[in-house]
């Protein structure tokens, strides 16, 4: 099929539209963090749960008030920081706007190839960015209390330049090896699970940070703005658990494409090895997160070298170590 | 209350060394066997698993790190030269084959032992609760992370609302219990299925190393390059001898091997103008097994013909240029050779070596034996004044750059690589290196010295086919499917346990658990307290909301409830 460069123009400014709506939100979302409220240390977490759900308000009307506290870290809107809260707004706004765009330049891409946009690195880190927003998006819009939007689009932007100015390729036809309906199933799920272990990664730096300040107050103002131990906790467990089965059904996928194209469901391949290192570190965390002695700060530390190896996967075995994925188009 | 972890196999109840029956009986086997109870308990504790789990991620690191014997003989080897002081350490230690070396065979080993240790007891155990009611109504519900108290004024009797919220209870595991004074208490447990796609997970897991372990033993995978063409021989599988590289399993003793032949008719590849291949088509034509009808099968990248059992991959593909070489004495041979394919347009490098010239014997054939090194470019350009390479990867117009030698190629010395000479033999004089020339097809070029003449005539289509068996790769995608669905319901799943204590009569004294004495009201109504307590035993998250409803369940009736405030 020919490839429509028009479209894929037109794909390449929403790109670079998208890129630039989340450098606008970057910067309204830090306006928001530097001015969100801080919030103290808080008691044993477990505590505030049991304590904080079903509090009575003293009168005798009998039933089970309602929850002063039922999304721990919830701030009721502070006086006299309205800055803050309408920059929030604004990086709300924008965020979705350029996630929008992104999702179009991702259609438009796929348009222009008259095939999945999922054919390269430069399209994969593309889906990858889209999916951490996404997942973002959908964690601030049924919490909107969250200023950490800073965090989450720090690592994107970067992303997106890398995959704008180094990984970028033009839209084209798909070599014979990457030609099958495995590719489609492995690719979209690998890119989907990546961005949400990602985005769980970065809830757990997070969570490290503000524990550092919950010890020692070392970082000060910054972790003290940072929400509770309990929020971060919850946000990087509930999305490593939808992250890590779509991630297992990937590897599956890939074991079952590697069957078709290779001669092998697995050969430990450079990218399969580290898929499998990053399977298992998920798995740590996950054991880790329920066993006596490893909760809090180092569960918390596994997640985060799981995202470290998930990163180390993404782009260092696919442009510095030649293996049977090498698709980046870049060599 | 007992705490333990639900998410994951370990019991690990906080403290270690619970009370143990310590062994009496001293001596050495009493002690031995403390010692090995002991290795037992911490090999099977959580702390370990984990640890070994990280041990694992960290020892698989080097196989994607270092270059692997497995993957890339060539770099590996290039790599072991290029550190001489690492590399022969690295290589006795297997870090370039992780997957093989014993080290890491005893990491998994010991975490599947852990994995088996604690999944035994722990499903024997789950067996148990399935059969035994929920557990009883702990004393104190107020002491629960999630508890309420209601004081219901209501025609029904105790065991009337307990029948109710049972009967609300739907999907739980529920029991009623009677304690003093006419109290009854209901207890209910759901999730069950929690625990059983935790096990279902962890065996699964056992399964797709045991399917893993099978394929290592009994399977095999074969390479070999199948020059294409109506004339060509093809290759008959039956034995390893028939590939080029045959990696056989542990127990692969080369019998037993079907006997598949096939023969590559044509093969096609298209391109586009700028050089990306679309698409490659072997077209073969293959015999099942001996005396089978012949049949006809398209082999594609991504589409691997499936025999019984054998499967048959198009892995790539290359050229065979084709000389014809008229030696001194007037005779003329025909020499094929597949070239080596080295770079995205297809330029292949090999050598052809003339093993024994006619008109020659004894001794004297260490004199003059040919080689014809040099490479072959299907779309030959020039660089750099005469410098031969490809432009493009389809045969449009095919070239060779090649380079005489004449005389002992050493092959009496051991093997050596079908794609060169052996350069020592060069560097000791024993090969002499002659002239070089640029051939395109037809054209041809006199040997200095004798006069031999070496004539470029053409060239085949060559295909790297690739014969995988594994019998036991179906049984690993089975339990690769069910580890997923015991870990889908291992995580989705929430397990919930909550407890109601209706204590007849009325009382404005709250101390739950010490509810005795009752004041009945005037008429038929009585004020019934009802205390409820709920744990989550998984996971906090969301059971606020669904503890109201539950302790909702107290107050529904098929008679329109009525209640009063909650003393406080």
């Amino acid at each position: 099929m020919a490839i429509d460069t028009s479209l894929a123009t037109i794909s390449d400014q929403l790109f670079g539209a998208a890129a630039a709506g989340y450098t606008v939100a970057l910067i309204c979302a830090a306006v928001e963090f530097s001015s969100a409220r801080t919030r103290k240390a808080n008691v044993e977490e477990r505590e505030l749960v049991s304590a904080g759900v079903f509090t009575s308000d003293g009168t005798s009307s009998g039933r089970p008030i309602v929850p002063t506290a039922q999304s721990i870290g919830h701030v009721t809107a502070p006086e006299k920081a309205p800055w803050g809260e309408r920059f929030g707004h604004i990086a709300l706004i924008v965020t979705v706007l350029g996630f929008l765009v992104h999702v179009g330049s991702i259609v438009t891409r796929g348009m222009a190839a008259g095939r999945m946009p999922l054919g390269n690195m430069y399209e994969f880190t593309s889906l990858i960015c889209a999916t951490v927003v996404g997942a973002w998006l959908f964690v601030k819009l049924r919490q909107k209390s969250l200023p950490i939007g800073v965090f989450v689009m720090v690592p994107v932007i970067i992303l997106m330049y890398i995959a704008g100015a180094i990984l970028h390729t033009e839209a084209a036809e798909l070599q014979p090896a990457l030609n099958s309906y495995w590719k489609w199933i492995h690719v979209t799920t690998v890119s989907l699970s990546s961005g949400i272990l990602m985005f769980s990664g970065i809830a757990s730096v997070l969570y490290l940070a503000r524990n550092r300040y919950e010890r020692k107050g070392a970082t000060g103002k910054f972790g003290a703005k940072l929400p509770e131990l309990a929020t971060l906790d919850r946000i990087a467990y509930r999305t490593a658990i939808l992250g890590f089965p779509l991630f297992t059904f990937a590897v599956i996928t890939g074991a079952l494409w590697a069957e078709v194209a290779w001669g092998r469901y697995w050969g430990w391949d450079p990218k399969e090895i580290c898929a499998f290192v990053t399977w298992v570190l998920y798995a740590g965390y996950l054991h880790a997160r329920a066993t006596a002695g490893w909760r809090g700060p180092k569960a918390a530390w596994v997640s985060v070298v799981g995202l470290v190896s998930i990163v180390f996967n993404l782009f260092f075995i696919n442009i510095v170590i030649a293996g049977l994925h090498s698709y980046a188009g870049l060599n | 209350m007992s705490r333990r972890d639900d998410t994951h196999l370990r019991s690990d109840t906080l403290e270690p060394g619970t009370t143990e029956p310590s062994f009496k009986k001293a001596g050495p086997v009493g002690s031995l066997i403390a010692f090995l109870r002991n290795i037992w308990r911490q090999l099977t504790s959580m702390r370990i698993a984990l640890m070994l789990l990280f041990l694992l991620a960290l020892a698989s690191l080097p196989g994607a790190l270092l270059p692997q014997w497995n993957l890339n003989q060539a770099k590996t080897a290039q790599y072991i030269l290029d550190h001489p002081g690492l590399g022969p350490v690295l290589n006795r230690l297997g870090f370039f084959e992780v997957f093989a070396s014993p080290w890491y065979a005893a990491i998994y080993l010991l975490l599947f032992i852990s994995l088996i240790g604690c999944l035994v007891p722990r499903s024997w155990e789950f067996v148990g609760q399935i059969r035994s009611k929920p557990v009883a109504t702990p004393r104190n519900l107020a002491r629960l992370p999630h508890h309420d108290q209601l004081e219901l004024v209501d025609e029904r009797s105790p065991k009337q609302i307990a029948d109710d919220v049972q009967r609300g209870l739907r999907g739980w595991r529920s029991t009623q219990r009677e304690e003093d004074s006419g109290t009854i208490t209901v207890s209910a447990e759901k999730g069950y299925w929690r625990e059983v796609g935790n096990l279902v997970f962890h065996v699964s897991l056992l399964g797709i190393l045991g399917a893993v372990a099978v394929g290592k033993m009994v399977g095999f995978e074969g390479s070999a390059i199948v020059i294409a063409g109506q004339d060509s021989a093809g290759i008959c599988s039956g034995s390893p001898a028939a590939y080029d590289n045959f990696r056989p399993g542990l127990l692969v003793d080369g019998t037993n091997m079907a006997g598949f032949c096939l023969k590559v008719d044509q093969f096609e590849a298209n391109y586009t103008q700028a050089g990306i291949a679309t698409d490659f088509i072997a077209h073969l034509s293959y015999t099942a097994e001996p005396g089978s009808a012949t049949k006809t099968y398209d082999l594609q990248v991504n589409e691997p013909l499936r025999l019984d059992g054998e499967r048959v991959y198009l892995i790539g593909h290359g050229f065979s240029p084709i000389f014809k070489v008229t030696f001194p004495n007037g005779e003329v041979r025909t020499y094929e050779q597949p070239f080596n394919v080295t770079d995205g347009n297809l330029t292949a490098e090999g050598a052809i070596k003339v093993v024994s010239p006619p008109g020659y014997t004894g001794e004297d054939i260490y004199q003059h034996q040919l080689a014809i090194v040099g490479i072959f470019a299907p779309t030959a350009s020039m660089a750099h004044g005469d410098l031969m390479t490809s432009s493009f990867p389809a045969p449009d117009n095919p070239g060779v750059a090649i380079q005489i030698y004449r005389g002992d190629l050493g092959l009496q010395n051991g093997s050596q690589s079908v794609f060169g000479i052996d350069q020592k033999q060069v560097d000791s004089g024993k090969l002499e290196k002659l002239n070089r020339k640029n051939l395109m097809v037809g054209e041809s070029m006199v040997v200095d010295g004798d006069g031999t003449v070496v004539q470029f005539v053409g060239f085949n289509q060559t295909v790297s086919i690739q014969t995988s068996y594994d019998p036991a790769q179906g049984y690993a995608l089975f339990f690769a499917i069910t580890m997923l669905i015991g870990l889908m319901m291992s995580l989705t799943i929430k397990r919930r346990r909550v407890w109601f204590r209706v204590i007849p009569g009325s009382s404005s004294s709250t101390a739950a658990g010490s509810n005795t004495a009752g004041n009945t009201t005037a008429g038929n109504q009585s004020r019934t307290v009802v205390q409820v307590g709920g744990l989550a035993r998984t996971d906090q998250a969301g059971y606020g909301e669904e503890f109201t409803s539950l302790v909702a369940l107290a107050t529904v009736s098929p008679a329109v409830p009525k209640f009063s405030g909650r003393p406080r």
